[in-house]
């Protein structure tokens, strides 16, 4: 596999994303639709619900992808990648890959009906969840995938008393072929993802951590910093599920048999933590330890 | 090729002959017969076209737009609550000038639950910016459906075709199916001038500043309001187009003349009733014996709903001394809409009937002969009142 990996070297340099898009400074989603529309190619239709992402891509007439792109509705974003993919076969055009691009609020809460469906049906499609874990469009609001105890403009003052929901775990259990995770801070990884997911038909999905200095609460200068943070806490991990087959990939699979950095670190770095205390650290740092401790028997081999 | 089917099967069998490629539809009562026939014909290899069993009627909208954005002929039908539930797409479709056609088998709203036809589903989804027409036979509805593709793909606005559930789409009734062939004169394949394609990029239903903006080339591109006007202007372009798309199905099939109102005994009338769908036909018995009885009234049969018709309703029932509007819908806390239309295409008239307005058939409650007898008579009357108020008629508590 090392053999086949992209390394920036090799990474093509054809940029269908123009600069100077509307996405603030520091954005990981810029990072993420740079290099994802890369790995995608010219030959893609690109599906868009509201999102930060529709703003990256900016106001009419101008567009800031040379990709052909559909904006839908909020929910709709699975459904719309279908009927492309109907009109596709209409047509008899077999060689345009469609890419729904959706945030998690896009994806987990108000999109999961319809992406549910298209994944029961079988859908040819990819789709990217770029999880910047919560409405930023919208200004910062709570979403299905918010981590707990986040601060948020709807959970200002205890913070979010939910846990994050396993998005990725809910597209696993439609048992298609494809599921990933990937990073912000890790593009060729995510690239090496997507091209992988092209082979595969079916539906594929692949969910992005994306971290988001406006609404995180950092320097714009440490986006990467702050999502290796999260892979190298063991908070958010990097892995492949192929035809129900788990493993871990990348930064996250070096992290096996090796000593994860403490949770505490990761949260220490943006304000969204701020309602953190030791003892909801500790419970954090536990669970996540759980989890590793998980990993490492499978790595093993030992179910 | 005449055949005796339902009125669900017509609008399939319309679809069928329109060559329909991609077709997305969600079960519910009164449409469903026709979701089962078109998966069937699909399945069957005797219709060429993706069939796709969404998960819900905003999905089948979803598709739609989607695929109608990607370059085919788009269809999908529904009623009541699976018509609310796509309000968001409806207004999008149309929005994005997209050529879809629906068909809308009209039953009543929850809450309470009714499966039984009214027109509120219809009625209330009057300002999304689709264009609505009303059949009242089996007939219309195939020769509806295969006219709307037409009109649809002409302005690149989407059409509904609405037809009364049960009282049309569970009833059988001898109509023709006409001949692929002269269908496929009537209607060549769609031909769009864009389409999503990477061979030509471009992104569709951005977001559009309230100004105007100009484009990479320094050329001036509309706002958001210049893009509402023009849907507006066209709507209003599209009344000529229904009347020139009947016109050309009536050289090719012999059937058609009254693309907006079709009238029974009107022309000498001095009052008329009006009403849209199936309650039209209904009227023309009662109007029968009416006029046996000597009165001199007609009734006019609406079939273009919106865009509104204005100038041929003010034609029809100018000079007349009262019009009586009978509907299946209510804009609640003002009056029935129909009527209120119908009053203000009357209003620049210089003789301007005296027009009232009945509520019936509500949740599918039976509308009896006796009702519209009575309702007829109280407002043809030398006394008739100066209601101003719609009278809900059919109660019986
Ligand atoms: C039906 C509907 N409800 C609400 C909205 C308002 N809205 C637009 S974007 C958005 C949040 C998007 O969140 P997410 O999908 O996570 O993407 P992000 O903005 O975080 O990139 C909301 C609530 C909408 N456009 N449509
Ligand atoms: S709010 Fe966050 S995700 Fe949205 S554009 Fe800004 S940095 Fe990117
Ligand atoms: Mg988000």
């Amino acid at each position: 596999m090392a053999t086949n990996k992209t390394t920036i070297l090799n990474l093509p340099e054809e940029e269908l994303v123009h600069p100077g898009n509307r996405a603030c400074a520091g954005c990981g989603l810029s990072i993420v639709y740079r290099t994802g529309l890369k790995a995608l190619g010219r030959e893609t239709i690109l599906v868009v619900p509201p999102s930060c992402l529709t703003v990256l891509q900016g106001l009419y007439p101008i567009a800031a992808t040379q990709l052909p792109c559909l904006n839908v509705t909020f929910a709709s974003t699975a459904a719309a990648a279908t009927g492309v993919l109907g009109a596709l076969r209409a047509r008899g055009k077999t060689d345009v890959q469609v890419a729904a691009w959706a945030g998690d609020g896009g994806t987990s809460d108000i999109g999961i009906q319809a992406l549910s469906g298209a994944c029961e049906r079988g859908e040819d499609f990819i789709f990217i969840c770029y999880d910047n874990e919560a409405y930023m469009n919208t200004g910062v609001q709570r979403s299905g995938t918010t981590p707990q105890h986040v601060l948020t403009t709807t959970t200002p003052i205890t913070g979010k008393h939910q846990q994050k929901k396993d998005m990725p775990a809910i597209m696993a259990a439609h048992g298609i072929d494809y599921v990933a995770t990937a990073s912000a801070a890790y593009p060729l990884d995510l690239y090496d993802k997507i091209i992988k997911a092209k082979t595969i038909s079916g539906p594929k999905y692949i969910h992005v951590h994306t971290p988001c200095p406006a609404g995180w609460g950092f320097s714009a200068r440490y986006t990467v910093k702050i999502g290796q943070l999260a892979v190298e806490t063991g908070l958010f991990d990097l892995y492949e599920q192929e035809n129900g087959n788990f493993r871990l990939t990348g930064a996250s699979q070096k992290l096996l048999g090796k000593k994860r950095k403490p949770v505490d670190e990761y949260f220490a770095t943006q304000t969204r933590f701020k309602g953190l205390d030791t003892e909801k650290t500790r419970a954090i740092q536990e669970e996540v330890d759980q989890k590793w401790a998980a990993h490492e028997k499978a790595a093993a081999g030992i179910c | 090729m005449h055949i005796i089917e339902s009125g669900n099967v017509a609008a399939a069998s319309g679809v069928q002959l329109s060559g329909a490629q991609v077709i997305a539809a969600y079960p519910i009562t009164p449409q469903t017969p026709l979701t089962e026939k078109l998966s069937e014909l699909v399945d069957a290899g005797e219709l060429n076209a993706q069939y796709i069993p969404v998960e819900s009627e905003h999905s089948a909208m979803s598709v739609c737009i989607a695929a109608s954005s990607a370059g085919t002929r788009a269809f999908t039908a529904t009623s009541a609550n699976g018509l609310l539930y796509m309000n968001e797409q409806l207004h999008w479709a149309a929005g994005a000038r997209l050529p879809i056609v629906m068909c809308v088998v009209n039953r009543g709203i929850g809450a309470p639950w009714t499966v039984w036809n009214d027109h509120q589903d219809a009625m209330s989804q009057r300002d999304t910016g689709w264009i609505q027409l009303f059949c009242c036979d089996h007939q219309q509805i195939i020769d509806t459906v295969i006219q709307a593709f037409r009109l649809a793909e002409t302005v690149r606005i989407p059409v509904m075709v609405c037809y009364d559930g049960y009282i049309l789409s569970h009833t059988y009734m001898p109509f023709d199916i006409p001949e692929s062939a002269a269908a496929g004169r009537f209607l060549p394949e769609f031909a769009p001038d864009w389409a999503l394609d990477p061979a030509c990029p471009a992104n569709l239903n951005t977001v559009t500043l309230p100004d105007i903006r100009p484009n990479v080339r320094g050329e001036t591109a509309p706002g958001y309001m210049e893009i509402r006007q023009n849907l507006h202007d066209d709507m209003r372009r599209a009344i000529d187009v229904v009347a020139d798309t009947d016109a050309e199905f009536a050289q090719v099939f012999g059937r058609g003349g009254n693309p907006f109102i079709e009238p029974y005994r009107c022309e000498d009338a001095e009052y008329v009733a009006v009403a849209m769908g199936s309650l039209s036909y209904q009227l023309r018995d009662v109007i029968d014996v009416l006029r046996q009885e000597g009165l001199a009234i007609g009734v006019a049969g609406l079939r273009l709903y919106r865009p509104f018709p204005n100038r041929a309703v003010a034609e029809a029932l100018s000079g007349k001394k009262g019009v009586i509007v009978f509907e299946k819908a209510v804009s609640y806390g003002y009056e029935g809409p129909l009527y209120a239309d119908i009053k203000a295409a009357l209003y620049d008239c210089a003789q301007r009937p005296a027009v009232h307005n009945y509520i019936l058939g509500l949740g599918g409650r039976e509308i009896k002969t006796d009702d519209l007898f009575d309702s007829l008579r109280t407002s043809c009357g030398a006394d008739a009142p100066e209601a101003r108020e719609p009278a809900f008629v059919g109660l019986k508590i």
